[in-house]
């Protein structure tokens, strides 16, 4: 031992401050991107040069920050919806079906038709999400009730119902509503679409005219290729859900029962609380989450309903809620960060960088939280306490 | 006597944790041979001296001498080397492996093939000679604590120690087990072992020990006393600082009406084993009615039947409604209050706030429960209210739970379940573990209770405090009542035979309910 301090680990003892949190997340991110530009640049690559793309091509500008948020809006409804499965340690694998189902009940609305088909926008949309959030909620109550009535195990019956949702999307799309053969089913009509910043642009010139007001305004704060940008409004039910949400976890007498049956079901039970009841319910609310992250997907992205609408969504969603220490607005943010690792991923190459990065940012975050449980501490090293 | 070097001796022992002093310059010497009791309030630095010596922690400064020579521990193994064994308060056992199988756990032989047979018979030998009873090849999960804690001595006997620290021994342990482990602690110390008893309750000391050291706030009070001529009141003197009134004021005061009725009540234990049987009884306004019971003898099952947690049948009325079978809401509405016997696992939610902690019960009304939220200005400033007027010890009211001592974990508990104003309290072990200042102050509470007109069910196993707090102790031996007796006219030698189900003249008998 020739150091002259050790490294101590004190447990701690006294109340963590409320930054505390915030702050080791936010270093073991910065922590992550050193940790991969040092690998990078030992295999022989560009650090610097890789981050610059990497900002380029997800915040470096409107259009590119736009697509980064059309990516991240999916990831904060499937984060907030493992958010609040995990609030009561219950953990719901199961977000990617919910997320399927979810997006086939909504496209019921349009393919049976459930309304006719010029019906106003707001009705057909409205209807959409209901039957989105629904479905989820269906997809959610089987293995909520089952969890609660016969104590199964729902992380086996949430990860096979993946499959069966996938499975379930995928006859309908096949062998009912397939558009010529191909495994999707024909274009919505217009009014099932969520609203685009591009479809304002075309359909409202001022956004475009060279001489106007408007335009002039947006093009001076760089918002010059509004046309192209495929933002849309579902990115609204994110944040408001976000926001709904956090009233739930620190507001809401449901809010304090979740955290409470979390943390220890039996002092839940003995305070007379319904168990039973509140898996069930927070299982529903779970699935609706991810099922309306499958309707936003499919009428703000793809509008339609077709295969792999989800390219793991409902699993990033499971990282994005646990980086986000279940706290809603932060999943926003965990969302957009790793919206922007999926943008960067499609650019960079190899492409397997954006991965590597996700996987490191996973890595710290979870081995900060040591220390939000002990102390770090440089000793001074005594000569060692020997005999008289 | 000079000749013969202390078993161990430890000098000016400074242990410092973040923000405290957990031992100021601690002295200890353990003669060989002798029972040495080290007596001290809860976080008075008992157990981090002792896991000091155990190997656990390394002292800041300070000498520790074993056998006369010097010693410097980096791990458990070196103590161990040097013929130290420490029996842990949570036992540190595999349930699904046999005694034997445990015994050998970590050891370097047998080397490859178990014969256990073998080893069987060896952990035989060593039984005899301790007088430590329990079959080798049973299972561990199949044994009672009582088993179990001979159990984890045998380990250590096992590994050759000749100085035993045994932490709390007693805390788990039903009265008979507890007269036997002493029997046992006595056969080892005739056979030259040297014990190291770390308690809190002051007739063991007085029982067992030969000398005793006393440590209040991690500073040594008294040092190598002879037990001679010690009184428990000297001893509780020197623990806490000052003297303590151990008979707590019970006013006279007659009961009013019945509260809480139980009748012809039958359940099963979570083994499916019949725990009561046909069992009645009944508690009025402003009284307790205290449980005497050996462990394990259905008393925990009562509690839980009346609190709404196990099924049953027959018949549980509070204020006249029914609330057997159904959800402790029920029951929760009708006034009960329930201080379980489990504080960290039933009683509390230890990653949450003291004022999370304590709306537990009453988020769902105002001024805390307000619609679908909860109104946390209110409920902060419930929580400082209660930690103030119950003296919880804490930083503040974000406090998690799982940071609080043992007592002031109860206080929050009985802080919670008394601002409810409940018309029933079911009292589960309410001072099990606690020192001897949050055990009076715990009592003074329940006692306040009772003149307030609360209809108090006490479950305890502590006599002393049976005595001191009932109006009335119903005696239950294997889920049956043996019977009711007054406490101030209570004979403790006949309440001892009914608790071992022994019938007991008519004469002494009252009609239960």
């Amino acid at each position: 031992m020739n150091l002259p301090f050790t490294i101590k680990f004190e447990k701690r003892v006294e109340d963590i401050p409320k930054w505390l949190p915030a702050a080791t997340s936010i270093g073991s991110v910065l922590i992550a991107f050193i940790v991969s530009g040092i690998i990078l640049k030992i295999i022989g690559g560009q650090p610097l040069l890789v981050l610059k793309f990497f900002y380029e091509a997800t915040f470096g500008s409107w259009a590119t920050f736009s697509d980064t948020i059309v990516k991240a809006t999916p990831l904060i409804l499937v984060g907030l919806a493992c958010a609040v499965a995990f609030k009561m340690k219950l953990w719901n694998i199961g977000a990617e079906g919910q997320f399927y189902i979810g997006a086939f009940a909504a496209s019921l609305v349009v393919l049976i038709p459930m309304v006719s088909p010029d019906s106003p926008k707001i009705v057909v949309i409205g209807l959409m999400m209901l039957m989105g959030m629904l479905g989820g909620a269906i997809w959610g109550f089987f293995p909520g009730y089952l969890k609660a009535r016969f104590q199964v195990n729902e992380i086996i019956t949430t990860l096979m119902l993946n499959y069966v949702a996938v499975l379930w999307n995928n006859f309908w799309i096949f062998d009912k509503w397939s558009d010529g053969g191909f495994q999707m089913t024909p274009t919505f009509e217009k009014n099932a679409w969520l609203a685009r910043v591009t479809d304002y642009a075309r359909e409202y010139s001022a956004f475009i005219d060279e001489g106007g007001g408007l335009a002039k305004f947006l093009t001076s704060i760089g918002l010059d290729r509004i046309s192209g940008m495929t933002l849309h409004v579902g990115v609204a039910f994110g944040i408001v859900a976000a926001v709904f949400m956090w009233w739930i976890f620190d507001r809401s007498r449901w809010g304090y029962e979740i955290k409470l049956i979390g943390d220890n079901p039996k002092a839940a039970r003995y305070a007379g609380l319904n168990i039973t009841r509140n898996i069930v319910l927070v299982m529903m609310v779970s699935g609706a989450l991810a099922g309306l992250a499958g309707m936003s997907e499919i009428t703000g992205v793809v509008h339609r309903l077709q295969e792999r609408i989800s390219p793991g969504y409902g699993f990033t969603g499971i990282i994005v809620a646990w980086l986000a220490k279940l706290n809603p607005f932060a999943v926003i943010i965990v969302a957009i960060l790793f919206g922007a690792l999926i943008v960067a991923g499609r650019e960079l190459q190899p492409s397997g960088l954006a991965s590597m990065l996700q996987g490191i940012i996973l890595f710290m975050v979870i081995s900060s939280d040591v220390l939000l449980r002990y102390k770090v501490k440089l000793v001074r090293t005594q000569t060692a306490v020997e005999a008289a | 006597m000079s000749e013969t070097p202390y078993a161990v001796e430890m000098k000016d022992i400074v242990i410092r944790f973040p923000g405290v002093l957990a031992n100021d310059h601690v002295n200890l010497t353990l003669k060989q041979g002798e029972i040495h009791a080290l007596l001290g309030e809860n976080g008075a630095g008992k157990s981090t001296l002792m896991n000091a010596l155990a190997g656990l922690y390394k002292p800041a400064s300070g000498i520790m001498r074993v056998f006369g020579e010097t010693v410097n521990f980096n791990s458990p193994k070196d103590a161990i080397a040097r013929g130290i064994g420490m029996v842990h308060q949570h036992f540190m056992l595999v349930p699904t492996q046999t005694v034997t199988e445990n015994i050998l756990l970590g050891l370097n032989e047998p080397r490859f093939f178990m014969k256990l047979a073998e080893y069987d018979q060896k952990i035989l030998a060593l039984q005899d000679q301790f007088g430590l009873r329990v079959d080798p090849t049973a299972k561990v999960w199949q044994l009672s604590v009582g088993e179990q804690q001979r159990v984890e001595i045998l380990k250590t006997l096992y590994r050759g120690a000749q100085i035993l620290i045994m932490d709390e021994p007693t805390a788990v342990l039903a009265p008979q087990e507890i007269d036997e482990l002493m029997k046992t602690m006595r056969s080892m110390v005739d056979q030259g072992k040297s014990i190291i008893f770390i308690s809190h309750k002051l007739h063991e000391v007085t029982a067992v020990a030969d000398r005793v050291t006393v440590l209040r706030k991690g500073k040594v009070t008294a040092e190598g006393h002879s037990m001679e001529g010690l009184t428990k009141r000297d001893l509780a003197r020197l623990m806490v600082g000052r003297g303590v009134i151990f008979a707590v004021e019970k006013k006279p005061q007659e009961p009013g009406d019945v509260v809480l009725s139980v009748k012809d009540v039958e359940a099963e234990n979570d083994k499916g084993v019949p725990a009561l049987r046909k069992l009645s009884l009944e508690v009025r306004a402003g009284e307790i009615l205290g449980i005497a019971a050996i462990a394990g003898n259905g008393q925990s099952e009562l509690a839980e039947v009346v609190t709404g947690l196990r099924p049953c049948t027959g018949s549980v009325k509070i204020n006249g409604k029914e609330v057997a079978n159904k959800p402790p809401i029920v029951a929760i509405k009708q006034g009960m209050a329930h201080v379980p016997e489990d504080r960290t696992g039933v009683g509390s939610a230890p990653n949450m706030t003291i004022t999370e902690n304590t709306i537990m019960k009453c988020y769902r009304e105002n001024p805390i429960g307000n619609g679908w939220s909860i109104n946390f200005t209110n409920a902060r400033q419930r929580a400082r209210t209660l930690k103030e007027k119950y003296d919880i010890l804490a930083p503040s009211v974000r406090t998690m739970a799982r940071k609080l001592s043992g007592g002031n974990l109860q206080k929050v508990i009985l802080a919670r379940e008394i601002s409810a104003q409940p018309q029933l309290m079911v009292a589960v072990q309410p001072t099990r573990g606690l020192d001897v200042g949050a055990i009076e102050s715990i009592q003074t509470l329940l006692l306040e209770q009772r003149e307030a007109g609360t209809a108090v069910l006490l479950i305890s196993e502590e006599m002393e405090e049976l005595l001191a707090l009932s109006d009335r102790i119903a005696v239950i031996s294997d889920g049956r009542i043996m019977g009711i007796v007054d406490a101030d006219k209570a004979d403790i030698n006949e309440i001892g035979l009914m608790m071992t189900g022994t019938a007991v003249p008519a004469k002494s008998m009252e009609a239960a309910g």
